[in-house]
Order: structure tokens, then C-alpha cells, then sequence
């Protein structure tokens, strides 16, 4: 078997540290390594979000991303979105609006959406339907989700 | 009560938190193994030499199968027998698993399936309708042929004639979550399977043939799916049979899902289909017959083609009474993917033909869509019944012939449900319609480059699985001595809530809080021989298995708290989380106990059959629906006539899902079904090459809506009718009908394409921006 990499990163806030293989990537560490299932493999190209996670606050598809390059990075999963019980109110949304059917794309919508609303707090409609593009949806039609990102970015604003 | 609330998804907690568990999620031992298909690389011929010396001897592989390991049987069809899971020698299509990699991880199965060395006698491909016309390459002896009246001598006789020939493509069912299953080896030879299938009892089916035991030693569980869509009806078959049959041989836990690539290149999706058209008619439009000639590609193995077939012939009405019709069916085998179940099941395709009918008789005549389509209507009947929504007392509007119709389908059938005026009327209010017709022709009038168009169309859908017998469902319920509730059903969750919309149904029958209400994964073990969830069936039949059970248990609970307390049964009520009896009043917790040590039995099954069916399917005569589900919707577009680019600005949509027993959820449903379906129309498209190589199989290639897609404005209302008919709460099934909303953006693509001519622009599907932009050149050079 080829070498094995020693990395050491940070995964939602926690120290890590993990051996893998050169061709392994990020997805395939946080889920069969670290028991992190939350990232889903939809397509393994980088094409449909599903594995959306963020590396040092930049949303990326784990699954173009190499094991490896996370060598002292700081990885988010949706894991790490609520604060124990606590639901961030993107994921309060989500529930309250019906923003999810089978529920398979929605880690990666929330990653992304998570980011999108660090960087822009008050994005247009037209700048969350983009921001979203790359994370496909096959069941909802997308209508719900935009409401609800939008909804929770104004939440957001009055709150802080 | 719970039912008709707007409760989020049973799961959606999980959901948002990552801690749902899909098939791949579930955490297995460290020696679990991986597995993967390798597959033919042509499309038609024989293996003269199969050499699997390298495969063997790749890293990590553990054993590889061909079809002459097999113990057992060497089938995953789940009809007539006749699609091997590992090629017998002959190859049917390209993509068609050839042998099995059983190696240590999921990387190591997929790098070693790529080192075979296969030597093949290439025979050439049937490919197209022309190639397997010419063959006579068919499933079924000949075309199957229906007929109402003489549509041939009506169209002959007709004052007026269109008629066309024209390509719908098919879909990739592309749920998120790919192909997957688990299967754990179990003492004495049995084996538990975990699998992403909307049929579980299939699995079990063919896990027990191809391991040579009985069902009763195969248990097959499906918590969820991350999307089906028709998709996992039949077509995990051959995972579940791989991981059963490999966890026999190593006695390990076995795992395979597809890579996405393989899953499309492996797996059926829609059919395609050619459809041609005579349609006669008078000036004033009505349409007196039309002739339909259907062509489906069905691919390799006949899977369900033939109810898909059917269920084509049998949407070919869709919303309108016609005199006369004929359709010929013609069910092709190819050589390519087995096409399967797709949302609708044929339905689509069969809509869509009648609906292009509507379409080219109104441009014939330059009448208005929507007025033409009113006026050929089935009547609406039956008005102040038993359960008569409002809409039936709406009279058609002016001008429309108020001559009396047989109101019979072209398979005989009386339509007595008709809700299609009373909702068109106030869709068309809601919507704006004439003043936004009018306010396209004039933008159209003054712009050349950007063309707007208005689609209109109507949803007529039958329910019921057209086999019969399909049409039953079982449950289980259990009630604990805490008061606490174990729910169990033959449906499965996909993500279309049917879970939630189920719990609600037990919930209210026992007037506790849903929370009260454990809902477990399906379950062949615990509910058998239950059918696919498929046909929009799920809650309609299992709501109703669960009602059932539930009552029971409740009557038993009643008639004992009713001795216990000296009063009449009649007096017990289950109401808001208390059991009220006589005069007494308790939780429901403490009436459960009670019951318990009153030696009460608690749990029970309950059963369902729909009633009123009979059909003839040779024939094309009887009643193969127990109801109708309706729907109408407006989808406004924009096209580039310099590009074909275009945008999907405004869709309204009306949809009937009885009195809904969740309507966020229902609303939910018809909002991807819409997008869903007008992806299909659209920008869905898939290539094959003159070697029969699927040359779209990722989404890099195969285009489905994405968020910067979805409509600028998106109105979604549910029409609040009940169902005549007695289903659960008088709700009406709703995950497949409003797929068939999608057919208005089609419509309004052709209406935005018409504005650049005077020719009818006979567009294809899907109508991708090239389609469209070759449309724009034939309409405008015409």
C-alpha cells in the first residue's frame, strides 16, 4: 500500500489529527475516517455540493480536495453548524419553512449558505440563487430554500 | 387532530444537522468489504474471453464473481426474468455488469473493474425506434392497440387535420443519494440487507432466489432514501442481490453504491419516446378524434415497460373528452440502459402528446390555448355528492359547448370526479391571465430579439397501480405501557414526508401529540409482501393500513376502559392526549397501562385494499383508477431568439390534493415536481452515441435545474376540494401528478418560439437552448 500521511488540522474547532492514503480526499476522511457522514458524495466531481464544506472560511467541494492539503487548515462540516441543541437559525429556518425533502442535499445548501451569509450579510435574492447554484437540489424546486436563506439573513441582520 | 397540519419532515431535525444516516452512512465493521461491477464497454455481442488475471491480483480485491460463481439464481428483473446481474455471456447494452470486485475499500473494487481484459464478437447495436422498427426488436407480440369509437374515420371526416411526428427524450432520475446497499451475513445462513429501494419486498424477493432460501430468511430495511423518484423501484435490485451474495461467500458485511458515473451508465432512467399524431377537428375546435402512434426505446430488459407503456396510452386524454381515439403502442427493445420507473410512469409522455395535440389545433385555428383546452374538457359531473367540493357547481365558461359528453376515456372509464373547470377558472383569475396574454403580444409585437411566451396546461392523473394487485398495504402498530406509540408501514421515505403524513393519520386516531409517535424504518420483517412505494400510492394506502391497525387497538382499548368504568363504549373518546371515559378522564398513558394490566392486547396489523378496480389491459377497458388527481399551471418564459437561452419568469400553479394531510409537505411536492418536470422538458437531455455510449452520465454533461433555474416568481396554491372518493381523510395522492405542471414551460417555449413567425414551431424535448435556437431559424425562415 502506498504511504501514509500524517495531518494535522482543525475539523469545527476541534484538534485532529489523521493517517491517509495520497489518494484519498477530504470526503473520504471526514466519512470513513472520522465518522463524519454529514458530507454526502453526490457526483465526486465538484459538480452538485452535496460534500460542501468550508477550509479556512472558503466553501470548497471536499470531494476535489485532497486529504492531504488539509495539513494545518481549519475545516467546517454541518456538524459544526449548531451550537449543541442549539440550531443556528439557517437550520431553524430550514425546518420551519419545509426547505428539505430527503434531506440528502441539505448539508451542503447549509455550508454554503452559512458562508454566504458570513461574507454577505445582506445578499440579494439573485446573489443567494448564484451563491447556490452549485448545490443541487432534486426534490425541492429551490423555492423554499431561497426563502428561507433570505429570511434568516434578515433575522440575522435585526439580531446583530 | 394531526392531520391537515403543516408539520415540517418527520426528520428534519436530522436533516439539517447532518444526522440523518443513509444507506452509506451507516457505520459498519472495520473488515466491511466494497464492491463493484465491471462492465461491457460495447453494446451488443458475445464474451469469447473474459481474462480477470489482473483484477484478481489488483490491491485490496478479495474475490471476483462472474456469472458461473453464482450459487443461485442469476436474476434481478423484476418481471419476466430476464436481466441477468452478471452477464451469461451475452452483452445487451454498454454499461451491463459483466463480474463483481469484492475487494477492501470502495476505491480498490472501482480501480480493479477497469483492469479486465474482455474479448467480445461485436454484433451491431439496435440503437433507434428506425433500428428496432426494422428488427421488429419488441417486447409483446405486436403493438398494443386501444380504441374508443373509430378515431381513423373521424379524423378522415373531421372539416380540419393537423398532424406531426415528435421526439420527448428521456430523464436521469438523479437523486442525490446514488444506488446503494449493505448487506450483513447472519447465523444459519440468513442475511439482513439494508438497501436505498422504494421496494423492499422485491429485494427480498430476489436476495432469497439468488441465495436459494426462502423470503423468510432474507430481512430487508429501509430507513430512507436520498431521493427515488421511480429510480430505486427496481434498479437495487442488483446491488442488494451482489452484497447478499458476496457477504454469503466471505462472511463479511458487504457495501456497494455507484459512483455517480456508473449509476447512470448502469442504471434505466424515463423512457423516451416518439409519438406521432392525426387530430381532426371542427372550425369551432372541437376536437372530434385523434390517432396516437407511440414509440417507446425500452432498452434492454422489460423491467416495467409494459405498465409504463400502458399508463402512456392511458394519460393520452388527459383533461379532454374525445370522441373518437386510437392509440398504438409500440414497446421497442433496444440496446441500451433498461428504461424504468420515472415519476409518472409513462403518464408524462402520454400527456404530452395530447397536450402538443391542443397545442397545434389552437395555433391551427389561432384561438386561444386556453379557451380551446376548456372547451374540451370532460364535463364536470356528480355535483352536491356525498363529499362535492365547490368547484363542481362552476359551469363552464361562456361560449362553451354545453352539449352533454359521454364523459367515458378512450378506455372506458366514466370520469365522475372532473375538478378541471371550477380550478382552470380561478387559476386564470389568480394569475392574471388574459391581461397578461394580452401584455406578451404586445411585448413580442415590439421586441425581436427577446420573445415572451404563456404555457398552459391542465393535469388529469389516475390513481392506482393499473396491476391490480399491487393495490394493497399492511401495518403495524404497537402501544407500550407508557402510552407511547411504534408505527410501522410497507411505504418508504424518499423525502416525500409520506413517514410524517402516515404518523399524523395514527396520531389522530388515537388524539395524542405526534410526539407520541415513534416512526420506525420499513421493514419486510415487520409488514410483508407490500408493494413498491410507487404510483403516488404511499399515503393513500398506508394511511389507511394504518388507520386500521390503529383502531382496532383502539376499540379494544375502549371496550375495556368502558367495562372498567361502567359506562358505554360510545362514551370513550381519545381526544387532545386524554382518554375520556364516561365521566372519568385519564392520559393516554395511563389508559395504556390500564389496558395492560387488563390483559388488553395492544398491538395489531391493519390492512387495506382500494376498492372499486377492474381493468383489462388487453382490452384497454374498465376502471383502472380509483380516482382522478387534478392540477393546472401557467409558466411564463423569456427566449433569446440569438441564442435560445431562456428563463422560466412566472409559474402559477393550482393543484388538487384533496383535503392535504400536511399541505407544507404537499406543496412541497408540487413544487419539485414542477421544476422536476420542467427540467425534463428543457434542459434535460441525454445523449447516446452511434456506439450506444451514454455520452451524458454526470452532471457535468446532464443538465437538471439548479437554484439560479427556479422561476422569478413561483405561486403554489393547493385547490382545498376533498376527494370523493373515501381515502384517507379524503386526501388525494400527490407526488407524481404535478410533475406533468412542467408541460406549460414546454408550452410556453413553443408560444414565445411562435411569436417569431407564422409557422407552428413543432418543437421537440426537451427544448434546450440549441433546440430552441434552431426553432427561432425554422420559424423565421419559414
Amino acid at each position: 500500500m502506498s504511504k501514509k500521511f500524517h495531518v494535522s488540522t482543525t475539523v469545527n474547532g476541534d484538534p485532529v489529527e489523521f493517517l491517509c492514503d495520497s489518494r484519498e480526499t477530504v470526503l473520504d476522511v471526514l466519512r470513513d475516517r472520522l465518522s463524519l457522514t454529514g458530507a454526502k458524495e453526490g457526483c465526486g466531481t465538484g459538480d452538485c455540493g452535496a460534500c460542501s464544506i468550508t477550509v479556512d472560511d472558503r466553501l470548497v467541494c471536499a470531494c476535489l480536495m485532497l486529504g492531504a492539503e488539509a495539513e494545518g487548515k481549519s475545516i467546517e462540516t454541518v456538524e459544526g453548524i449548531a451550537a449543541g441543541e442549539d440550531l443556528h437559525p439557517l437550520q431553524k429556518r430550514f425546518i420551519e419553512y419545509a426547505a428539505l425533502q430527503c434531506g440528502i442535499c441539505t448539508p451542503g445548501i447549509l455550508v454554503a449558505a452559512k458562508n454566504l451569509l458570513e461574507k454577505h450579510p445582506d445578499p440579494t435574492e439573485e446573489q443567494v440563487r448564484y451563491w447556490l447554484a452549485g448545490n443541487l437540489c432534486r426534490c425541492t424546486g429551490y423555492d423554499k430554500i431561497i426563502r428561507a436563506v433570505m429570511d434568516t439573513a434578515a433575522e440575522m441582520r435585526e439580531a446583530s | 387532530m394531526s392531520v391537515a397540519k403543516s408539520l415540517p419532515h418527520d426528520a428534519a431535525r436530522l436533516h439539517v444537522t447532518g444526522a440523518a444516516r443513509y444507506v452509506d452512512d451507516i457505520p459498519t465493521p472495520a473488515d466491511t468489504l466494497h464492491l463493484a461491477f465491471g462492465v461491457s464497454t460495447i453494446a451488443r455481442g458475445q464474451i469469447t474471453a473474459m481474462d480477470l488475471a489482473a483484477v484478481r491480483a489488483a490491491p485490496g480485491v478479495v474475490a471476483v464473481l462472474t456469472a458461473e460463481d453464482l450459487p443461485f439464481a442469476n436474476d434481478v428483473s423484476p418481471s419476466v426474468h430476464d436481466e441477468p446481474l452478471l452477464s451469461d455471456g451475452a452483452v445487451h447494452y454498454m454499461g451491463q455488469p459483466l463480474f463483481l470486485v469484492v475487494a477492501s475499500t470502495h476505491l480498490a473494487a472501482r480501480k480493479a473493474a477497469h483492469l479486465a481484459r474482455i474479448d467480445y464478437a461485436e454484433e451491431t447495436p439496435i440503437l433507434t425506434v428506425e433500428d428496432a422498427l426494422a428488427a421488429n426488436s419488441r417486447f409483446e407480440e405486436g403493438p398494443r392497440i386501444w380504441e374508443k369509437g373509430s378515431a381513423t374515420a373521424a379524423v378522415a371526416a373531421a372539416p380540419r387535420v393537423v398532424s406531426g411526428l415528435f421526439e420527448i427524450g428521456g430523464q436521469e432520475h438523479f437523486y442525490l443519494e446514488g444506488q446503494a446497499a449493505l448487506a450483513e451475513p447472519q447465523e444459519g445462513g440468513d442475511v439482513i440487507i439494508r438497501s436505498s429501494t422504494q421496494h423492499p419486498t422485491e429485494i427480498q424477493h430476489k436476495v432469497g432466489e439468488a441465495l436459494g432460501i426462502p423470503m423468510h430468511g432474507v430481512r430487508v430495511e429501509t430507513r430512507r432514501m436520498g431521493g427515488g423518484f421511480g429510480g430505486k423501484e427496481s434498479q437495487g435490485n442488483a446491488l442488494a442481490v451482489a452484497c447478499a451474495v458476496a457477504a454469503r461467500l466471505t462472511g463479511r458485511v458487504c457495501k456497494m453504491r455507484y459512483d455517480r458515473d456508473d449509476d447512470m451508465i448502469i442504471t434505466g432512467k424515463r423512457h423516451d419516446i416518439r409519438i406521432r399524431y392525426r387530430a381532426g377537428f371542427t372550425e369551432d375546435g372541437d376536437v372530434l378524434g385523434v390517432e396516437f402512434w407511440h414509440y417507446l426505446r425500452c432498452g434492454w430488459a422489460q423491467d416495467l415497460s409494459l405498465p409504463v407503456a400502458d399508463r402512456a396510452m392511458l394519460h393520452s386524454d388527459n383533461a379532454y373528452c374525445i370522441p373518437a381515439m386510437r392509440i398504438e403502442s409500440h414497446r421497442l427493445k433496444t440496446n441500451t440502459q433498461s428504461a424504468t420507473a420515472f415519476r409518472g410512469f409513462g403518464g408524462p409522455q402520454g400527456m404530452v402528446g395530447i397536450e402538443r395535440v391542443m397545442d397545434h389545433v389552437a395555433h391551427d385555428l389561432g384561438i386561444d390555448p386556453v379557451a380551446l383546452r376548456q372547451r374540451n374538457y370532460y364535463d364536470a359531473l356528480g355535483e352536491g355528492g356525498l363529499s362535492a367540493p365547490r368547484a363542481s357547481a362552476t359551469h363552464p365558461p361562456e361560449g362553451i359547448s354545453q352539449e352533454k359528453k359521454d364523459n367515458l376515456t378512450p378506455y372506458g372509464m366514466a370520469v365522475e370526479d372532473f375538478e378541471l373547470h371550477g380550478m382552470t377558472a380561478r387559476l386564470l383569475e389568480s394569475a392574471a391571465y388574459d391581461a397578461r396574454r394580452a401584455a406578451v403580444a404586445d411585448w413580442n409585437a415590439s421586441n425581436d430579439v427577446i420573445k415572451k411566451g404563456l404555457g398552459f396546461s391542465p393535469v388529469k392523473f389516475g390513481i392506482s397501480f393499473t396491476l391490480s394487485h399491487l393495490n394493497q398495504a399492511g401495518a403495524l402498530v404497537h402501544v407500550y405501557q407508557d402510552g407511547s406509540i411504534h408505527l410501522n408501514h410497507g411505504g418508504t421515505e424518499m423525502g416525500q414526508g409520506l413517514f410524517q403524513k402516515v404518523a399524523q393519520v395514527a396520531a389522530s386516531r388515537f388524539g395524542v401529540d405526534l410526539e407520541a409517535v415513534k416512526i420506525t424504518a420499513t421493514d419486510t420483517g415487520k409488514v410483508p409482501n407490500t408493494s413498491a412505494t410507487a404510483a403516488s400510492s404511499g399515503s393513500d394506502l398506508n394511511g389507511m393500513a394504518v388507520k386500521a391497525a390503529c383502531d382496532t387497538i383502539r376499540d379494544r382499548m375502549a371496550a375495556h376502559l368502558a367495562e372498567l368504568h361502567q359506562c358505554a363504549v360510545a362514551q370513550v373518546r381519545f381526544d387532545r392526549g386524554a382518554v375520556h371515559v364516561g365521566a372519568e378522564v385519564m392520559s393516554f398513558a395511563e389508559a395504556a397501562h390500564a389496558c395492560y394490566l387488563g390483559r388488553v392486547s395492544l398491538s395489531a396489523t391493519g390492512y387495506y385494499k382500494t376498492p372499486k378496480l377492474s381493468w383489462d389491459r388487453l382490452r384497454g377497458q374498465g376502471r383502472p383508477f380509483f380516482y382522478f388527481a387534478y392540477g393546472a399551471a401557467l409558466t411564463e418564459v423569456a427566449v433569446d431568439t440569438r441564442s435560445g437561452e431562456n428563463r422560466i419568469l412566472r409559474a402559477d400553479i393550482l393543484h388538487d390534493a384533496g383535503a392535504s394531510l400536511n399541505p407544507a409537505l404537499d406543496i412541497g411536492q408540487v413544487e419539485g415536481a414542477y421544476v422536476q418536470g420542467a427540467g425534463w422538458l428543457t434542459t434535460e437531455e441525454l445523449v447516446w452515441d452511434e456506439r450506444g455510449a451514454l455520452r451524458t452520465h454526470a452532471p457535468s454533461t446532464y443538465k437538471i435545474p439548479a437554484c439560479s433555474d427556479r422561476p422569478d416568481v413561483f405561486n403554489v396554491s393547493l385547490w382545498d376540494g376533498q376527494n370523493r372518493e373515501e381515502t384517507i381523510y379524503r386526501s388525494k395522492a400527490v407526488g407524481e401528478p404535478p410533475f406533468m405542471l412542467g408541460i406549460s414551460a414546454w408550452l410556453a417555449l413553443s408560444d414565445a418560439v411562435a411569436a417569431c413567425g407564422e409557422t407552428y414551431p413543432a418543437l421537440d424535448a426537451p427544448a434546450t437552448a440549441e433546440a430552441l435556437w434552431h426553432a427561432v431559424r425554422r420559424v423565421r425562415d419559414a
